[in-house]
């Protein structure tokens, strides 16, 4: 008789549809570990605003952040391991290493907790990533490119952060569109760190040695230094990609009132924390058909949208987009095949 | 006498402190996840402690730990023998280091200093993007679970003994001390500075390729920046265990203890105590700093 109410209760609850279990008593942390740049600091502001409501709603019962001290993967992993004594249901993560923290990853998925990863993804198969096309957004620069230089010519490559994913695929992105588009050449490379001081002190001790330049493509964060570098060497000013920094679209906008100068902006959006909590969120919520590898798309500015989306960047700040829970179950929709 | 409790007391408090703050914790499975990232540290503090023996300084001993893991997690599983060819001309290399320190008398920081670049270098060379795997047989020793007591306390007790009894219970070890003690007076008794020099840089060599494999086999996979913050915490590390950069003073007990308080006091301590996240990275220095003072403060009372 037992067994007959439970399996019909389980059949009820089944026939209810995606809403499963109540996560309002579910608790989520962020591991986070950096937040020395303007990237960061929005990405952490954008997850306060979502979190605090979410909490306030009483969709989740808490979402604390925390940030390692230094950029270190061992740091990281140890961090990852305390909040699994800490008893979090859910880990959302910004990885300092794709590979390097698998193993303490591996120990929250046994332990039972949900780890969804972004920006820094994780490799280990257990968790889930939401990963942003950055290959794509590499090679959509030189095909952006290709419309602003019809002619072709030489351009400079300006690196991020060493040793990391994210480098590796814009980086292959931009080879990949350069092979598509033999009129351009790459003559220089440059680490510019996602940061305009490294990025204006790396392109000035280049630039003397480089022939002439009608590009630069970049991964954000780096093209305002880059315009600085040029002005100064009193080159010729470039096609420079920005990265959705309020400093590199303020400079656009001032050269386009000057001469109508184009180009293009692209960068991961901030905000793309949020929608990985609400996918952590959607997972706790008892849905087993979230794909692991969830793909979503960067944010870019044109000629024309840019302007609009200037005024709402904090001075000194990047452009975000917070998501929402219907964001994610779309997102989740998408990525189903 | 306060003086060498005093590494075990400042333990002790932030084990309290862990226990206060989340009792879930102080458990076989709690000591296991917070004190196994905490060993590669140990070992590479008591590779810090050998130079700091002889009143020298390696500011490459990170990035030689990442270069290390490099190196494990690529050509160890996959040929290792040269691998272990690698890693053995790593510690002759540092060997070198220690000679070329001691005949051209250049000042240890500079020399080692460049040296971080040259292993950070290598690693990127090795891995330019992060990856690699363990070899299995280290996955399955840093995943070993021996009844009672954790595998990361059995390994910084083993650590710890092994290392005082060669260092402070052996005659060549009295010499290695002397070295940095009273270099003058081991000279005119006989004694090659050089061979000191160069046994106390290999011997670095040789814990800090131990970190870096131990290091790889808790992460599964490497990074080459995944050592860059064991120069520091090492050094830190080496003081905390009531060791004193100048004078050949250092306690190898004290070393493995002192790393196990900062791992402790860095990352559950902080995570524990829900600071929030825009106060968190000074916490962290805030509780460093306590820790360090608490022992000059009591070690110059002492004197």
């Amino acid at each position: 008789m037992r067994k007959i109410f439970v399996l019909g209760a389980l059949a009820a609850m089944l026939a209810a549809g995606t809403a499963l279990a109540d996560t309002s008593g579910k608790k989520i942390a962020f591991s986070n570990n950096y937040a020395g740049n303007s990237w960061r600091q929005a990405m952490l502001d954008s997850y306060a605003i979502v979190t605090k409501k979410a909490v306030a709603d009483k969709v989740v019962g808490a979402a604390d952040v925390f940030t390692t001290a230094d950029k270190e993967v061992p740091t990281q992993a140890a961090q990852v391991q305390n909040l699994i004594l800490q008893g979090y249901d859910a880990i959302v993560i910004n990885a300092a290493s794709p590979d390097a923290l698998n193993g303490a990853i591996k120990q929250a998925c046994d332990a039972g907790i949900v780890v969804v990863s972004f920006d820094g993804i994780v490799t280990e198969p257990c968790a889930y990533r939401v990963v942003v096309d950055f290959k794509d957004m590499g090679k959509q620069e030189v095909e952006q490119m290709a419309k602003f230089q019809p002619k072709g010519g030489n351009l400079l490559e300006i690196r991020g952060l060493a040793g990391t994913s994210i480098d590796d695929a814009i980086h292959a992105g931009i080879l990949e569109g350069v092979a598509a588009h033999p009129e351009f050449k790459i003559v220089g490379s440059v680490t510019g760190d996602w940061d305009q001081t490294t990025a204006q002190k790396a392109v000035a001790t280049i630039l003397p040695s480089l022939p002439d330049v009608v590009g630069v493509v970049d991964q954000g964060g780096d093209g305002y230094g880059a315009a600085q570098a040029f002005a100064a060497a009193g080159k010729p000013r470039p096609t420079i990609i920005m990265g959705n920094r309020q400093d590199e679209l303020q400079w656009w906008k001032e050269q386009k009132e000057k001469d109508g100068y184009k180009t293009w902006s692209a960068s991961i959006a901030p905000g793309v924390s949020t929608l990985a909590f609400w996918v952590a969120q959607q997972v706790l919520d008892g849905r087993t058909d979230v794909p692991h590898d969830l793909l979503v798309p960067y944010l870019a500015f044109t000629q024309d949208d840019f302007e609009a989306a200037l005024p709402k960047i904090p001075k000194g700040g990047v452009a975000s987009h917070e998501y929402t829970q219907e964001d994610a179950v779309a997102a989740i929709k998408a990525n189903i095949k | 006498m306060l003086r060498s409790l005093l590494p075990a007391l400042s333990l002790a408090l932030v084990l309290i402190a862990i226990a206060w703050l989340n009792p879930r914790a102080i458990s076989y499975f709690g000591f296991s996840l917070m004190l196994n990232l905490a060993i590669p540290i140990a070992l590479a503090t008591i590779a810090q402690m050998f130079v700091i023996a002889g009143n020298e300084l390696d500011l490459s001993i990170g990035t030689f730990v990442g270069f290390v893991g490099c190196v494990t997690a690529t050509w160890l599983k996959d040929a290792p023998l040269l691998g272990v060819v690698i890693l053995l001309g790593s510690i002759g290399v540092y060997a070198l280091l220690g000679a070329l320190i001691h005949l051209r008398n250049l000042p240890s920081i500079v020399v080692t200093l460049g040296m971080s670049f040259v292993w950070q270098g290598m690693a990127i060379l090795i891995l330019p993007k992060p990856g690699g795997k363990a070899p299995d047989w280290l996955l399955a020793l840093m995943a070993f679970k021996p009844p009672f007591i954790p595998f990361p306390i059995i390994a910084a007790l083993l650590i710890a003994a092994v290392v005082h009894f060669g260092l402070m219970r052996t005659s060549y070890g009295v010499i290695l001390r002397g070295s940095g003690g009273n270099s003058a007076a081991l000279k005119r008794a006989g004694w090659s500075l050089l061979r000191t020099k160069i046994a106390l840089f290999a011997l670095t060599g040789l814990f800090g390729v131990l970190s870096g494999m131990a290091l790889i086999g808790i992460t599964t996979s490497a990074d080459a920046n995944i050592g860059n913050g064991y120069t520091l915490l090492s050094i830190a590390g080496v003081i905390l265990g009531g060791g004193e950069f100048v004078g050949g003073r250092v306690s190898p007990i004290g070393a493995v203890i002192g790393a196990l308080t900062l791992a402790l006091a860095a990352s559950p301590l902080l995570t524990f105590m829900h600071i929030p996240p825009d106060w968190q990275v000074a916490a962290n220095g805030a509780i460093l700093i306590i820790v360090l003072a608490a022992r000059v403060l009591i070690s110059r009372r002492e004197r």
